[in-house]
């Protein structure tokens, strides 16, 4: 009986006694604490890059890491510089962050917000990372910014679209550059009342999921404030892989216009039943039927192959854009690898030179710090044009484009042509708009 | 001890030593060194080894004693979780509550799905919990997204009532769970030189908890209860013969294995406060059926040693990618180096998988007892005496 207390107690002894007798002075040196999480004390900085490795998004995961491999080296001094030549704030360079090289680790999301996590959190307690980015997945990218928040780590958000990222689920250690579901409906919807008339019937399969719900709305209530009609709003599992179930009542209704708001294989999938069933064939209301995809990526283009062509939708970024910033990011990036960035790593690039930049500036790492140097930092040269990041939200204010199918695609990378540049007064909206509400910021987290 | 016999009370005494001084065995290499990435004595890594080995020892009960496969206990684990975020956002942040409430609504839960899932045995027993589970996966995702947050899974908010605390913290963020003021994340860190040792409260916590569940667990086993549990195992039909109902038993072993999974996922829920629907995937559910036969069905510290290699593997091995494999090999010529790399790079990183699914194989083909077999095989090599051999076993998760 005794000897069972003794061990208990013994776990007791190494938490308390050890812990608070022994080690505490130690542990208070050698943090070397300036009174934040992982404060980098060596000659290099450690940043975590938290990219789907596998699961459905690995694809884009596989382009942001290259991306972010990239961004180091160029954030390093190494290389040709790529956007840092181009950016509009010159605190930046060449010789890592505030004189620090710059290092990092990698980790796999798998797309599930269990394991992006467990990542980040070993990212942050065993390797030191005081910044933690990427993901290809909103549920992902919310679960990973709380769990910064809760650490005191600054989170840049990779490839998100959904509007709670930046809406009912901000935080103030979390920032977002990729644009998101209001943006691309307040988009669209102006080309396609342009293109389609403005009384239209909209069909709506929508991925089950909060990325769906919040797409479905923003298309909805953009497409309706010009006058069309929203005639059936359908949610298709996740895991769905045929969709032809779900075309068929589309047939039977007398909507003119599907709007298909999946992404990733579930786009590919839907798009490519959706053209096999003759849907783009058809005359309804004595109007051509058409499909629309609210938000594209390069790698769904060439994933639904021809089906895509003359099908609008909005992105982020193109490779094929013009600006000074885009020609430096997409020569860097083809140099090295052989075939242009994606939206996904363009966002990821310019996120890790971002936050380099916003600690440059404020000559610290500390989150409270970064988070004051970047909440409304306008800048340019990243390939969006004048881009703002607003204090309330983090959430970036920029142009977003609206694309097409091609028709005659000249490569296996060109896919997309832009159609509109939609100016950023467009697309912008109050950071109490409905469709963000609820949810609150809260104050930066320094942690430890 | 605790009315335990000899063997019984030397092993709870080793599983206690290697729970208490875990940060040491785990963190062998110093910091810095090429071997550091070898190191798992960190607090989130450490609370998970524990937290999965509270689900597999329950698991165990189940599988291990009756023979019932059930292919959906992730969906109890989920449970569990989302019942102690409610408890998160609705009372206070502090623990007790939440992981009491997780392990009923996971037992009530268990009582449901086992009173109709136990009306069958063998694989249809088994398809019919995988069926619950997907069910309760389903509904979590998307039907019930407000109750679980769907996909982004559910979260705390600033704004939640929590009655019996303060909604927010001085500086205005969200609160962190605690035990009576005793923050779950807290920390201290031991220096030698270059090897640092870190104490998670937490991480104690949850060991604690671990060592009680281990302890019932070897309770049940040796019970009566325990051992009318192994007779519906070996002979179910025999057992109807002679007159036993046996299915209040098979129910029993069900709720309390599902009360274990709700326990885990409470545990899971305090140390990070946060439910995901994918919790409740069918892959989870498959997982802790590895971490049982990895470790060895049916045995008392198997399925522990189970999910800690497998957590290990998912956390360490995931995380080695090829530029620390150029690193390591870096001695070797140029050439040579890169075919080395390329030979390794499909077991590590995104292809751990692979290696767990080859280190699974190889202990069903060679030790169809799990590891707990490869520790007796050793002893037997090495020992004369017997009755060392699950010291050996439990040497095991140290790595």
């Amino acid at each position: 009986m005794s000897k069972g207390n003794l061990t208990r107690r013994g776990v007791l002894k190494t938490g308390a006694v050890a812990g608070a007798g022994l080690a505490l002075p130690t542990y208070l040196s050698a943090a070397g604490h300036e009174g934040f999480t992982n404060a980098p004390t060596g000659s290099t900085v450690t940043l975590g890059f938290n990219v789907p490795q596998s699961g459905p998004y690995a694809d884009e995961g596989a382009d942001e890491l290259r991306a972010y491999e990239l961004a180091v080296e160029h954030l390093n001094g190494e290389g040709d510089g790529g956007m840092l030549n181009t950016f509009s704030s010159k605190a930046l360079d060449g010789t890592g962050i505030l004189g620090k090289k710059v290092e990092y680790v990698t980790g796999d999301t798998q797309t599930k917000s269990d394991a992006a996590r467990a990542s980040a959190k070993s990212m942050i307690e065993k390797d030191g990372a005081v910044m933690i980015t990427g993901g290809s997945s909103s549920g992902v990218a919310v679960a990973v910014q709380a769990l910064c928040q809760e650490a005191g780590v600054i989170f840049m958000a990779g490839l998100t679209h959904s509007n709670d990222t930046t809406g009912k689920d901000k935080r103030a250690n979390g920032f977002r550059h990729f644009f998101n579901s209001y943006m691309s409906g307040a988009a669209l919807a102006p080309v396609l009342a342009a293109n389609y008339g403005t009384d239209r019937k909209a069909y709506h399969l929508t991925a089950d999921y909060n990325w769906g719900y919040t797409t479905e709305e923003a298309v909805k209530s953009s497409t309706e404030a010009m006058g069309w009609e929203t005639v059936g709003t359908v949610l298709t599992p996740l895991t769905q892989t045929d969709f032809s179930s779900y075309i068929t009542p589309v047939l039977q209704s007398d909507a003119d216009v599907l709007v298909l708001n999946h992404y990733g294989g579930n786009m590919v999938n839907s798009l490519t039943n959706a053209v096999q069933f003759g849907l783009r064939d058809r005359i309804v209301n004595g109007k051509q039927f058409e499909i629309v995809v609210p938000l594209y990526s390069r790698l769904m283009a060439k994933g639904a192959g021809a089906n895509v062509k003359g099908i609008f939708g909005s992105t982020n970024w193109h490779w094929s854009l013009q600006d000074e910033g885009s020609k430096a990011f997409v020569q860097s990036f083809g140099t090295k690898y052989g075939f242009p960035p994606s939206q996904a790593a363009h966002t990821c690039y310019v996120q890790a030179l971002l936050y380099a930049d916003a600690v440059q500036r404020a000559g610290s790492f500390a989150p409270c710090a970064v988070v004051e140097a970047l909440e409304g930092f306008e800048f340019d040269g990243m390939g969006n044009g004048p881009t703002l990041y607003r204090a309330e939200d983090h959430q970036c204010f920029k142009d977003v484009l609206v694309v097409k199918g091609k028709e005659n695609p000249s490569s296996e990378f060109d896919l997309l042509e832009i159609v509109e540049v939609t100016p950023v007064d467009q697309v912008t909206y109050a950071p109490d708009h409905p469709q963000f509400a609820g949810g609150a910021l809260g104050t930066c987290n320094n942690g430890a | 001890m605790f009315g335990l016999d000899k063997k019984d009370a030397s092993l709870l005494l080793i599983v206690a030593v290697l729970v208490a001084f875990a940060p040491f065995f785990l963190n062998p290499f110093p910091e810095g060194s090429a071997m550091a990435q070898f190191n798992a004595g960190y607090p989130d890594l450490m609370q998970r080894f524990v937290i999965f080995g509270i689900f597999a020892i329950g698991f165990n009960i189940l599988f291990g004693l009756t023979g019932y496969l059930s292919f959906g206990h992730a969906a109890f684990l989920g449970v569990g979780s989302y019942a102690a975020v409610w408890m998160f956002k609705l009372l206070s942040m502090n623990v007790v509550p939440a992981i009491v409430l997780a392990v009923i609504t996971a037992g009530v839960f268990a009582l449901i799905i086992g009173y109709v899932s136990l009306r069958r045995s063998g694989i249809y027993f088994s398809i019919l919990t995988l069926a619950f589970a997907q069910m309760s996966f389903a509904l979590a995702y998307s039907v019930l997204t407000p109750i679980t947050g769907g996909e982004t899974g559910l979260q705390l908010a600033l704004d939640d009532p929590r009655i019996f605390g303060a909604a927010t913290t001085a500086e205005g963020n969200i609160p962190v769970p605690g035990f009576f003021g005793l923050e779950m994340r807290d920390s201290t860190e031991l220096v030698f030189g270059n090897w640092v040792f870190t104490f998670n409260v937490g991480y104690y916590f949850a060991a604690i908890i671990m060592l009680i569940s281990f302890y019932l667990s070897i309770r049940i086993f040796r019970s009566p209860f325990g051992m009318m549990l192994r007779a519906i195992k070996s002979n179910q039909q025999r057992l109807n013969y002679t007159g036993l109902n046996p299915r209040p038993y098979t129910l029993a072993a069900f709720v309390i294995s599902g009360m274990y999974a709700g326990l885990a996922g409470g545990l899971m829920a305090s140390m990070d406060p946060l439910a995901g629907a994918e919790r409740m995937f069918w892959t989870a559910s498959g997982e802790v059926v590895l971490m049982t036969i990895l470790g060895g069905v049916g045995t008392l510290i198997g399925p522990v040693l189970g999910a800690g290699l497998i957590k290990y593997m998912e956390n360490i091995i995931s995380k080695i990618n090829s530029d620390i494999l150029h690193s390591w090999f870096a001695f070797l010529p140029d050439g040579l180096e890169d075919v080395v790399v390329t030979l390794i790079y499909p077991f590590i990183g995104k292809g751990w998988h692979l290696t767990l699914g080859i280190v699974f194989m190889l202990v069903v083909i060679f030790l169809p007892g799990g590891l707990v077999q490869g520790g007796q095989k050793i002893a037997a090599l090495f020992g004369r005496k017997k009755a060392k051999e699950p010291k050996n076993a439990t040497t095991e998760p140290a790595e």
